[in-house]
């Protein structure tokens, strides 16, 4: 496949590899946050951290959106799903998260009529196919998959399709990040920036970073040389005394994002005050909402949502694993309490979170099965 | 997060244009498979078969720069072929101290 | 008119196209007068040429009405609804019409045709393989195939994974009310054909109908009994640091298949289902390497991935994968990239993995690629013995990573 094959060359990422070892100050250690999941998941699926210098530790940050959702929130679409006549619609990805009763799995399995989609137009789809009911599509996602959900909006009010609204959960990435930037305990030397997001945002609402925290950030893709390379910038940057944002993944990327899909998202959405985060809490202004203009299309005005509020496990540290400050495996309930079979914090609940991906893919050291696949 | 994959526009499909500045759909092949995939969140007058476009949950989300791929690639590879060259070059001293 | 025709339901609400396979009805008739004239038509056509001219004057009129009731019971079985209903579960005279004209019809061999309450087989030489599966599938047909040759070939896979030779499948039906009799015919069409080709034999059956609503069309159940030719021990637990693992083809055709098929992601693709019987490959693959194949395994529910790890569990080694080894249709992979899927855990209804000594990978290789169902044969990976019971892989970057037993169904994802 063009563009994804060529990414994915051993020759150079072995090159890479021997670049970022001579880049390394002897003696120093190197954190670096993937904000992002799909980084995390690129990491573990590929094998990367083979390549990466003993001296080098990625922390897996906060950016998965499947993750984040607060149990309350779910525990509402729950609620939603449930109500007569209504077909809730949403991603694969989402119907095995657990809120504080169970999943959508589970709410299907007590006989709520939940679908899962490819695209919130299939879910415009359904409502049109099925004019009895109300369809309503639970909305994930960073501002990569938000312009999505407001054209489908867009497009519902276009042709006249009443029986269908979105129960928002988009979040913002900015935001984020800024929290864990003041976390006290923060730790990172520097930042690999997400991808897709920065397709629709671009670049410069990075800038912030590396002038207000002294940090570098490198935006790049998801195939292993687009994360090989990017930590490879960071370590130049660091090298050379440099602090900046840059772009490695300009075949995306464009410096200033898609400003059509901005404005999607601006005419659709308004920001929340607040929004609760899974593992870190209420951030200010890091989520979006539909706006007044299409009420008729939200389904947390068109629902009485009980607003269910549940705390995150105390035994859970997911805050600390999602700031850095714990590895996975030092959290009280990883690997016991909390499995990807049964998961009690967001790091374990999306094969993209942290922990699961530990789990999963990184739990024996590498030294061990380097070995392995070496003999 | 937010799984992305590059494909290739094969055909603009003629929409229906209720909404005339969000229109509208074209056929994107991926590996030998094809979507209808929305290309409103793009400059659809600027597209044609045979342009690259990221998918995500259906829509273009970017346009892929061919001339940025290519940088990107060409870097690498020159990474790449003096990584070659060095080891070559660590072969030969390496047989030439035996 | 036959009285076994009287006591058909007839469906005064059936649309017309919809009569089934006997439908001689005129469009301008209302249906029930349309079903009865064409059963008087008929009844009229079947009853003439027996029926001499002469011979007819010496009988009264009621000897010749009984003799035509008579005949008519023993014409063949028909089955003239066009939807299953309860009364063909019942055991009375619709399920055995049904047996009759659907089952036998199609799979009449001489252990089925006594319909007893089970098959009866001379004496068999050997071991014996005794497997039950059930098959459930949405949709019921797919590209490449349907629920019954899938039914059938799974069941024949089972047995040809012990190292048997398939001799005799059962095929238990629950049928939901309303299922259509067209398709019914078709999916056991199929299982007639995969049999067929097989060289297999159904030799019992049952039916049962549930309530609309009950049931999603159509399952099946079957068990099969295979004779074990010759001596083979095949078990994960034999595999040993050093084997070679071998998958018999491309992976992942059948999961990708069907669920594109469903057709809710909308994505238009050339893909067909593998689904194949393996035991004519499992046979040459044995006779190739006698004594060299720890184990055959077929790649179905969970993929490559999932079988791979019981091997390695039962066995306690470990087995390390060649990513770039592994044979992907460019088709299967950009479905599965587009969904978020890896292939390595999407089933297979027609692929095989067999472990085999490390210096019998080649001549398992030769042997394999000399079948058609087994030429793009390839090793993928090998045992090793730390650390024991996982599964590693060696991906195309260069990287290693573990492959681990999913939760679930694999999912199509986002992020």
């Amino acid at each position: 496949m063009r563009f994804v094959d060529e990414y994915r060359d051993a020759d150079q990422a072995h090159a890479l590899a021997d670049r970022m070892a001579a880049l390394c100050r002897p003696g120093r250690r190197y954190q670096f946050m993937e904000v992002c999941g799909g980084h995390t998941h690129a990491i573990y699926k590929h094998g990367l951290e083979d390549y990466l210098p003993d001296a080098v530790e990625m922390i897996h940050g906060p950016g998965c959106p499947v993750c984040v959702i607060p149990m309350g929130r779910l525990d509402d679409a729950f609620h939603i799903a449930e109500q007569p006549g209504v077909i809730m619609t949403t991603f694969g990805d989402m119907m095995r998260v657990p809120g504080g009763r169970g999943t959508f799995l589970d709410a299907k399995a007590r006989g709520a009529d939940i679908r899962m989609v490819y695209s919130p137009l299939d879910a415009l789809k359904i409502a049109h196919a099925n004019p009895g009911r109300h369809v309503v599509f639970m909305a994930v996602g960073f501002e990569t998959t938000a312009p999505s959900t407001a054209l489908t909006i867009l497009r519902a009010e276009a042709e006249g399709i009443g029986n269908f609204s979105v129960f928002c959960n988009h979040v913002t990435i900015i935001p984020s990040i800024k929290a864990i930037l003041d976390s006290p305990d923060q730790r990172a030397d520097g930042f690999v920036g997400p991808g897709h997001v920065s397709a629709v945002i671009g670049c410069r609402p990075y800038e912030f970073v590396p002038r207000v925290y002294g940090k570098p950030l490198v935006v790049t893709g998801f195939e292993p040389l687009d994360v090989l390379r990017a930590v490879h910038q960071l370590l130049t940057q660091l090298a050379e005394g440099r602090c900046e944002v840059e772009n490695q993944y300009a075949r995306v990327v464009p410096w200033d994002g898609n400003a059509r899909a901005l404005s999607v998202i601006g005419r659709v959405m308004e920001l929340r005050g607040y929004f609760e985060w899974r593992g870190l809490g209420w951030i200010p202004h890091s989520a979006l909402k539909i706006s007044e203009r299409y009420a008729a299309y939200d389904a947390e005005r068109i629902f009485q949502i009980p607003g269910v509020r549940v705390a995150d496990p105390k035994a859970c540290q997911c805050g600390e694993v999602l700031k850095g400050v714990l590895k996975p495996w030092e959290c009280k309930v990883f690997g016991t309490a909390c499995t990807p079979e049964t998961p009690i914090g967001t790091c374990m609940v999306s094969s993209e979170g942290a922990c699961a991906a530990y789990y999963n893919f990184g739990r024996f050291s590498r030294k061990r099965v380097r070995e392995a696949t070496r003999r | 997060m937010c799984l992305g994959i590059p494909g290739e526009i094969v055909e603009i499909l003629p929409g229906r244009h209720e909404l005339a500045e969000f229109a509208d759909l074209a056929l994107v092949d991926v590996g030998g498979v094809r979507r209808k995939v929305h290309i409103g969140l793009l400059d659809h007058e600027s597209l044609a078969p045979g342009d690259w476009v990221l998918i995500h949950v259906g829509f273009a989300l970017s346009k892929i720069d061919e001339t940025e791929a290519a940088a990107t690639l060409d870097f690498l590879k020159s990474l790449g072929a003096a990584y070659e060259d060095e080891i070559a070059a660590f072969r030969e001293s390496a047989s030439e101290q035996e | 008119m036959s009285p076994r025709h009287l006591d058909d339901p007839i469906r005064e609400d059936a649309p017309l196209e919809d009569t089934g396979l006997e439908n001689t009805s005129r469009p301008d008739l209302v249906p029930g007068a349309a079903q009865a004239e064409a059963a008087v038509r008929e009844a009229c056509e079947l009853d003439q040429p027996e029926i001499p001219h002469g011979h007819m004057s010496g009988h009264s009129r009621e000897e010749e009405v009984l003799e035509r009731i008579e005949r008519a019971r023993k014409r063949r079985a028909r089955v003239r609804e066009d939807r299953i209903t309860l009364a063909h579960g019942a055991g009375g005279k619709a399920a055995r019409a049904l047996i009759e004209a659907v089952f036998l019809e199609a799979f009449g061999n001489p252990l089925l045709e006594p319909l007893g309450d089970g098959a009866v087989t001379g004496p068999v030489a050997g071991g014996l393989a005794f497997t039950t599966d059930s098959f459930v599938v949405r949709p019921l047909f797919f590209p490449g195939g349907d629920i019954g040759d899938l039914a059938v070939n799974g069941t024949i896979n089972d047995l040809a994974m012990c190292g048997a030779a398939p001799r005799y499948l059962s095929a238990g039906f629950i049928l939901e009310e309303g299922f259509p009799v067209e398709d019914l015919r078709s999916v056991v069409a199929s299982m007639a054909e995969a049999a067929r080709a097989a060289g297999v034999w159904i030799v019992t059956g049952d039916t049962k109908v549930v309530e609309n609503g009950k049931a999603d069309g159509c399952y099946i159940t079957t068990a099969g009994i295979g004779v074990i030719e010759r001596p083979v021990r095949l078990s994960a637990a034999a595999v040993v640091p050093g084997d070679s693992v071998v998958v018999s083809g491309p992976i992942g055709e059948h999961g990708m298949t069907v669920m594109l098929a469903r057709g809710g992601l909308d994505i238009e693709t050339d893909l067909t289902s593998d689904t194949a019987p393996l035991h004519t490959l499992a046979d040459r693959l044995l006779a190739a390497c006698p004594g060299q194949v720890r184990c055959l395994r077929d790649a179905t529910r969970g993929g490559v991935a999932t079988v791979v790890n019981e091997i390695a569990a039962a066995a306690q080694v470990a087995i390390v994968l060649d990513e770039s080894a592994v044979p992907v249709r460019p088709n299967v992979r950009g479905a599965c990239e587009l969904l978020g899927i890896d292939p390595l855990y999407v089933a297979c209804e027609g692929r095989m993995v067999a472990v085999v000594a490390g210096d019998h990978a080649d001549a398992a290789l030769d042997a394999l690629r000399s079948h058609p169902l087994g030429t793009d044969a390839a090793v993928i990976g090998r045992a090793g013995d730390d650390p024991a019971g996982l599964v590693l892989m060696r991906t195309h970057s260069g990287g290693t990573r573990v492959v681990d037993l999913l939760v679930g169904d694999p999912l199509p994802r986002i992020c």
